[in-house]
């Protein structure tokens, strides 16, 4: 499907390129989304056929975590997902996951095994989080000796210390740890690592830096020394809370900050004793940096988030903290809804007896030499290739949180695959850049007459409400997980709701009869023959226009008997299949796409 | 294909028409006709003209005969009215319910077995009264639903699916149309929406007896090589004419067209027509010089389509026969049917 010969761009739109690897995976929205790109649609399948199992070693091959990750996952794939743009919601594609983590079978049979020798290649990880454990999960498999250092007595990073376990439970984070530990990975605990240097003077084949961001942002107003004893940094306390080093705080509560950490402190306060929390946040909400989901169930929980209240001062009276002066902002926004002008509009002091500061986290190389080897840039951040991971010290690679500023735990997964190429690469004395190419392989899903193998009718249901413990029951301990998971009655719909996007509409140009009945099927007018013209006009000749450029426009070869062309709209295609099902020609099929994404296992 | 249904999802940008209504509330049940059918092609341009004309769905009647074409009643407008007649009936029905109430919107639907053989009389007795309807006559060339016998519209020449050769003269309802006084005549191609979904909107616009003759591929029974009413023989030979437009009378006329030859026609509902011209010898106004043109080219192979023929100017049948343009249902029963007193001296006037 390539321009033909003397084709010139005046004569309009050339064909898309579906070989392009990238052009069936972008309609696989969620997929696409993906840092880690989970095959979404392919293991929701495999959760509809009650193969737990199955989805939990696919999800795992990319994601390596789908038991934490079906839990607190930042979900890329959700506002992604085509289904919020047919309806309101997207799939509860997070929540399907934790379905095949909690209902799976004994699977560690399946798991990749410790090798019976090592290559004698000894790779140092820093940090006992998502990325160091990614990484381990990639190298020790091939024989390399990992060796996890952290200075924790408990490995998890931040997933331990700072999320709690409320929202994710040890014993879902203890076992799927467990499972990269046991194909032979060295874990040192309470062994920080204070010197880069004397690390690298260890004689490690590569050295892999998985630290986080773990230093909360200060916030420096008057009383702030005054008051120190009754004013937290988010995360420090969450941590302090996970090691059960602190178990109560005041009745009143302000949290300074509207990002997730924000929530996790919140209702961490509510759990650990106070009664009135108060969320402050300093613009309207359309700027708030947590998930709405987060938000919601912060809100659900009866916490109270102000906007517009910027931070003046604490208050302190007679050596106790006991209260905020904030200042009230008003804004004035511009169509796009952007902060165009800021007043401040009064002052109020709002009485309290803690106050968590959740404004930010950072990161920490103070235990880097500034002489190691590793050059420094930009807001002292260590000189980190995007697309290696490596730094300018051939043997240091960065991943997660450490390697660009906070991100995620889905971010840290794929730095983690990304550097364990780099190392291996590295280690075998290769280009370090080198990588496999992505492919797609394509394979029709007919198996007859309105046969299809996979559920192609669309199913009009309404994404499936998160069941919760009661709100009287789930603060006596932090211990209680609030979400309970999906029935089985839910799981069983919300699969349904699933698209299958990665079920592909193949168009052969010269089977086409150009009768137009795929184009009167189409329950979603995504379709058109017309002639071909520029990309503008072709996007105007579908009688429901394709507004959304974000949106691929599928333009086909040339057609027999008139060459004009098929266009196909990419952004609502229900991938329900009635234009195949209605093709005389089959020159409509629908293929399922599988996109092969190569880890360094396929790099041996 | 009844084991599958099209959902009806609400797309946050379709277009509404005047009455708030989308494209998709004008549409019925799923079709049962074989995949890749010219007829659910026409279905769908039906369907779309009602949309952008804004009728009230329940203001539109639909009526058909027998055949795959007048099966497809069901499958446009399913809020419409209907009628599934005995084979080649639909006109008498059709006049009927026009003559009972003028107030709805007519269209007819048949085939070339339907209209050509067994209804051929009623058919052209609908023309020659000029009933207010419009009459799609989806034209495959075979009996698609007993197996592809050749239809009294397949052209000499023409291949069977098995191979036999058809050598009785075809049954032109086009030129018959002209030879019998119709006032809007066209044909057109399933293939070709643009060309179509404005015809129709100008035929249920027209007022008397509008023909639209479609090419509509029997993709079974009569879409091979050799077939001269398949998709490729038609994509190869139809030629479009004269396009017409339906203009309301809210909308003014904004043509782009070189002077001469964009033609408004004025309606009896004050919109108009606007013929333009894309052969420019061939004029849709003159009967006999239509009637020349369409045969000739016809004997070269040529598929002229278009809106190829057109006379505003001729009474429709309620005109012609003073009806009354109240319906009769909302007459009151004893004006209706005044008795047997009144029936007799009626007929005392004949006497």
């Amino acid at each position: 499907m390539n321009a033909p010969d003397g084709w010139t761009h005046k004569d309009g739109v050339p064909p898309t390129d579906t070989n392009d690897p990238d052009y069936f995976h972008k309609v696989v929205d969620c997929q696409w989304a993906c840092p880690a790109h989970t095959p979404v649609p392919a293991y929701i399948r495999l959760i509809a056929q009650g193969r737990f199992s199955d989805a939990y070693i696919m999800n795992r091959e990319s994601n390596v975590f789908p038991g934490i990750l079906g839990r607190v996952c930042d979900r890329p794939c959700e506002p992604a997902c085509r289904r919020d743009r047919v309806e309101d919601e997207p799939v509860a594609i997070c929540r399907l996951k934790r379905v095949a983590a909690d209902h799976k079978d004994d699977i560690t049979d399946r798991l990749p095994k410790k090798p019976d020798q090592t290559n004698s290649k000894r790779i140092a990880l820093i940090g006992a989080g998502p990325a160091s454990f990614t990484v381990a999960n990639d190298l020790a498999p091939l024989g390399y000796e990992c060796t996890i250092f952290e200075r924790f007595d408990v490995p998890g990073g931040l997933m331990r210390t700072n999320i709690p376990a409320f929202r994710l439970p040890q014993s879902v984070l203890d076992e799927e740890l467990g499972y990269i530990l046991d194909m032979g990975v060295d874990l040192r605990l309470n062994t920080p690592v204070s010197s880069m240097k004397s690390l690298l003077d260890e004689g490690y084949d590569a050295v892999f830096v998985g630290t986080g961001a773990p230093k909360g942002k200060e916030l420096n107003l008057p009383g702030r020394k005054e008051g120190a004893g009754n004013i937290h940094i988010g995360i420090d306390w969450l941590e302090s809370v996970a090691f059960e080093h602190t178990k109560s705080i005041g009745k009143k509560v302000l949290i300074i900050g509207v990002g997730n950490t924000a929530m996790d402190c919140c209702r961490t306060s509510l759990r650990l004793g106070s009664d009135d929390v108060k969320v402050m946040a300093r613009k309207p909400r359309s700027f708030f940096k947590a998930s709405p989901w987060e938000l919601e169930d912060a809100e659900a929980e009866n916490i109270e988030i102000m906007v517009n209240h910027s931070p003046k001062s604490f208050v302190v009276k007679g050596g106790t903290l006991v209260g905020m002066v904030f200042e009230t902002m008003e804004y004035t926004l511009d169509e796009k809804g952007g902060i165009t002008g800021q007043n401040v509009t009064g002052e109020v002091e709002i009485p309290c007896d803690d106050v968590i500061l959740a404004i930010g986290q950072e990161n920490a190389f103070d235990w880097i030499e500034r002489d190691a080897g590793l050059e420094f840039g930009k807001w002292d951040m260590p000189v980190v290739d995007e697309m290696t991971f490596q730094s300018t010290e051939p043997r240091v690679f960065f991943g997660g949180d450490a390697a660009f500023g906070p991100k995620n735990i889905i971010w840290a997964v794929e730095h983690g695959h990304q550097a364990a190429i780099s190392i291996h690469q590295f280690c075998k004395d290769r280009m370090v850049t080198g990588r496999l190419a992505n492919e797609v392989r394509l394979s029709s899903t007919k198996m007859g007459m309105f046969e299809w193998r996979y559920s192609n009718s669309f199913d009009g249901a309404e994404r499936r409400t998160m069941p919760h413990v009661e709100l009287t029951k789930r603060f006596k301990d932090l211990g209680t997980e609030v979400e309970l998971g999906f029935t089985a009655e839910q799981a069983a719909t919300e699969v349904q709701r699933c698209l299958n996007c990665d079920i592909q509409t193949v168009f052969d140009a010269p089977l086409c009869t150009e009768c137009d009945a795929c184009i009167d099927i189409c329950p979603v007018d995504c379709l058109t023959i017309t002639p071909d013209a520029d990309e503008g006009a072709l996007r105007g000749a579908l009688e429901t226009p394709a507004t959304n450029t974000d949106q691929a426009l599928f333009v086909s070869d040339a057609l027999p008997f008139t060459e004009r062309v098929m266009i196909k709209d990419e952004n609502i295609c229900l991938h329900c299949g009635l234009c195949a099902e209605r093709c005389p020609t089959a020159a409509w099929d629908m293929q399922e796409s599988k996109i092969i994404i190569h880890h360094v296992e396929d790099m041996a | 294909m009844t084991s599958f249904a099209k959902p009806n999802i609400k797309l946050k940008n379709a277009k509404h028409n005047a009455l708030g209504l989308t494209r998709h509330d004008y549409e019925g049940a799923m079709s049962t006709l074989c995949a890749g059918c010219g007829h659910d092609s026409v279905t769908a341009c039906m369907a779309k003209a009602f949309f952008e004309l804004s009728i009230e769905p329940h203001r539109a009647v639909k009526i058909s005969g027998i055949g795959c074409s007048s099966k497809t009643t069901a499958y446009f407008l399913r809020e419409a009215h209907g009628n599934n007649t005995v084979h080649g009936r639909m006109p008498s029905v059709a006049t009927g319910a026009a003559a009972a109430n003028a107030g709805l919107t007519y269209i007819g639907v048949s085939g070339d077995g339907d209209s050509l053989s067994i209804g051929m009389g009623q058919f052209a007795h609908a023309m020659r009264r000029n009933v207010n309807m419009l009459y799609m006559l989806e034209n495959n060339g075979v009996y698609g639903l007993t197996k592809g016998q050749f239809s009294a519209s397949a052209d000499i020449g023409s291949k069977s699916k098995k191979g036999e050769v058809n050598i009785a003269p075809p049954i032109d309802p086009v030129t018959l149309a002209l030879s019998l006084g119709a006032t809007f005549v066209a044909r057109a191609f399933s293939g070709d929406r643009e060309q179509l979904v404005p015809l129709i909107k100008a035929g249920l616009k027209h007022n008397g007896f509008g023909l639209i003759d479609v090419i509509s591929p029997c993709v079974s029974f009569n879409d091979h090589v050799g077939s001269t009413k398949s998709y490729a023989h038609t994509y190869k030979y139809y030629h479009p004419a004269v396009h017409a437009d339906y203009v309301p009378m809210s909308e003014e006329i904004q043509t782009s067209y070189a002077a001469g030859e964009a033609v408004p026609v004025e309606l009896h509902d004050g919109g108009s027509i606007l013929l333009r011209k894309i052969d420019e010898d061939y004029d849709p106004r003159d009967r006999g010089a239509a009637y020349a043109q369409i045969t000739e080219r016809a004997a070269q192979g040529e598929i002229v389509t278009g809106l190829l023929y057109l006379d505003e100017s001729q009474d429709d049948m309620a005109a012609v026969n003073k009806l009354t343009d109240r319906p009769l249902n909302t007459f009151p029963y004893d004006e209706l049917c005044p008795g047997a007193d009144a029936l007799i001296e009626l007929q005392k006037g004949f006497r």
